[in-house]
């Protein structure tokens, strides 16, 4: 070892004294860093490898056919694709508008005594189980939304608007559903609204005050264009947690697999309620390979939709640099 | 004189309406979530008795028109208990290891892939997480039971710690790094008895809300652990949980278990309510 330590320099020495076990400690936190990596790799490839049976037997045409019978063998998957998509999209046009006000409120608006305990309380909702949220959609507002919003609307405009019709008898229907993930997603699309709104520069603001705006021109013609990015990256990520959402769904949606309901306010069925509710059941190899699939499709949907959703939200956090954004 | 323009009064209109509205939807979108929190407390807490917190599972019992169940949700606890910790312990390892990995190793391609795998396992549905472990294991081994769904929970557990720790392990002042490296010591040495000791209490409320929010997930629970009307401790037979309880209980007819399913409800909310103030009363004085 001394003639080791005397072909060194003095720096190289110093290190060596001073990094000893250093590279096992790389070694060990780099190990569980790609088990996270490892994690990724493995639910990709089970997906994958588990719906290859339904990919190579209907692909995804199957996902546009109607009429969901497993026990005949029909997996028609359009059924739960227009169920998911349905349900989502009322939840976002519910929650959308409702969550940019609230964020416009949270940072322009309110009172500073209010804003931190109201932020939480916001917050605080985001974190409750998703299963209170169905238990809650089930017996209280399933019930009340039946009987003093859809059998009135079923006997008006649902006469003229089929998509509005039909029977009403269960309380659940889409549109109830669609409801609840609206409430669901709606601290998710306020948090972040707040968040790409309360770092839009103040010189936005007060360029359009000294113009002699209004507050609300400030906000619509300054504010919000100034932080569109980040909006609708927050409506994305909210709209992915709708489409991903099982509990709240099953619970609510009623479970009307074999077809396309007619109206919203029939039952119908998501993917991912459909998955949980028939996956430890499945009747053989195929009926599972195509719940699989499913699974699939709906883990990369959501994987794009928070791809784009970060991407825009951390643009507009970072904001231009010396140039103006219109 | 102040000369006003002309359209002012119109603009002034719109702008108070538009204020209005905004606080109005502010307040329109809040009454559902008290709502349900309402609803909860009051519906859930009139369902707590002793026998709740002291007995498993009674088949209801039909008295005349009156249909009684005195049992009550020990077992879902139990089972809570030893899923979600069984949980705690695989992901807390990986999660603090990763984080440490991200915080102290930060600029290279291998941090940026682990922060972007961080980001996929987050974003991904819990289902997805479900459908994973049912055919992993579930499928292989032929049965259902308790660790499965300890398994599925820590993979959602792994990335909230894993990223709760890199920030909070980033907002140690570096000062702080440089005076143990001034004393000789390896970054080993140093991450572990100054930089660790000085993070652990918001790596702590870390895993405490990745706890909380595992607690709560069902999905993944549907596909893995089943659930049991027993009281049991075998996490390697199907065992029961409070989120399955509240579900499965939800679809049952008898109004004496919707009862208990309002109960479970209870409990998980304020499970999570509590967590979640205590982690915000406890990080408003240290990170001022």
């Amino acid at each position: 070892m001394p003639q080791d330590t005397q072909q060194l320099t003095t720096w190289q020495y110093i290190q060596r004294r001073t990094q000893h076990g250093d590279v096992f400690f790389w070694f060990i936190t780099l190990s569980f860093a790609l088990a996270v990596v490892g994690l990724v790799a493995v639910i990709g490839f089970v997906i994958w490898n588990g719906s290859e049976l339904a990919r190579e037997r209907f692909g995804l045409s199957a996902l546009f056919q109607d009429g969901w019978n497993p026990i005949r063998g029909n997996f028609g998957a359009l059924p739960a694709v227009y169920g998911t998509l349905v349900s989502s999209m009322i939840a976002l046009c519910l929650a959308g508008p409702f969550g940019v006000l609230i964020g416009v409120f949270l940072t322009e608006l309110c009172p500073q005594w209010l804003k931190t305990p109201l932020s939480f309380f916001v917050e605080l909702l985001a974190a409750i189980p998703s299963v209170v949220y169905g238990l809650w959609g089930v017996f209280v507002f399933a019930p009340f939304f039946r009987d003093h919003v859809a059998i009135p609307l079923a006997n008006s405009v649902g006469q003229v608007f089929p998509l509005l019709g039909g029977t009403v008898t269960a309380g659940r229907s889409l549109m109830v559903t669609g409801i609840i993930l609206a409430i669901m997603i709606l601290p998710t699309i306020a948090a972040i609204s707040r968040d790409v709104i309360a770092v839009v520069p103040n010189h936005q603001r007060e360029a359009m005050l000294a113009v002699g705006a209004t507050r609300w021109e400030v906000i619509w013609k300054a504010v919000l264009p100034y932080a569109r990015a980040g909006i609708i990256g927050g409506m994305m990520l909210g709209l992915g947690r709708a489409l991903g959402e099982t509990m709240a769904a099953l619970m609510i949606v009623g479970g009307q697999k074999s077809r396309v309901p007619e109206s919203l306010l029939e039952p119908g069925i998501t993917a991912a309620a459909l998955i949980a509710s028939e996956l430890p059941n499945a009747n053989d190899f195929l009926h599972e390979s195509m719940l699989i699939f499913m699974a699939f499709v709906l883990f990369g949907i959501t994987l794009i939709l928070n791809g784009i959703a970060r991407m825009l939200v951390w643009y507009s956090a970072r904001g231009p640099v010396g140039s103006i954004r219109a | 004189m102040i000369s006003q323009a002309s359209n002012y009064r119109r603009r002034a209109i719109v702008d108070q309406i538009m204020r209005g509205m905004a606080i109005l939807a502010t307040i329109v979108a809040l009454i559902p979530l008290f709502l349900i929190i309402g609803y909860v407390i009051v519906r859930g807490g009139s369902s707590f008795s002793i026998a709740f917190f002291t007995e498993a599972y009674r088949a209801p019992i039909a008295l005349g028109d009156d249909i009684r169940s005195p049992g009550g949700v020990l077992h879902g606890i139990v089972g809570t208990i030893l899923i979600t910790g069984l949980a705690t312990l695989i992901a807390m390892p990986v999660g603090i290891m990763a984080g440490i990995f991200l915080a102290e190793y930060p600029s290279n391609s291998v941090a940026m892939t682990v922060r972007f795998c961080t980001d996929v396992l987050s974003a991904a549905p819990s289902i997805i997480v479900g459908v994973v472990a049912y055919t992993l294991i579930v499928r292989t081994t032929g049965a259902f039971a308790g660790y499965i769904g300890s398994i599925a929970l820590a993979v959602l557990m792994i990335p909230i710690i894993t990223r709760t720790t890199e920030e909070i392990l980033k907002l140690v002042p570096q000062t702080v790094r440089e005076a143990s490296m001034a004393l000789g010591a390896p970054k080993w040495w140093r991450t572990l008895t100054v930089v660790l000791p000085a993070a652990l209490g918001a790596i702590v409320t870390g895993v405490m809300l990745a706890f909380a929010r595992a607690a709560g997930e069902t999905a993944p629970l549907i596909l893995t652990v089943l659930g049991n009307n027993n009281l049991s401790y075998n996490l390697m037979a199907p065992i029961a949980a409070l989120p399955l309880l509240t579900y499965r209980y939800t679809e049952q007819p008898f109004p004496v278990l919707n009862d208990l399913a309002w109960g479970t409800a209870l409990v998980l909310t304020l499970m999570v309510l509590l967590v979640n103030i205590s982690v915000r009363v406890a990080t408003r004085n240290r990170l001022r």
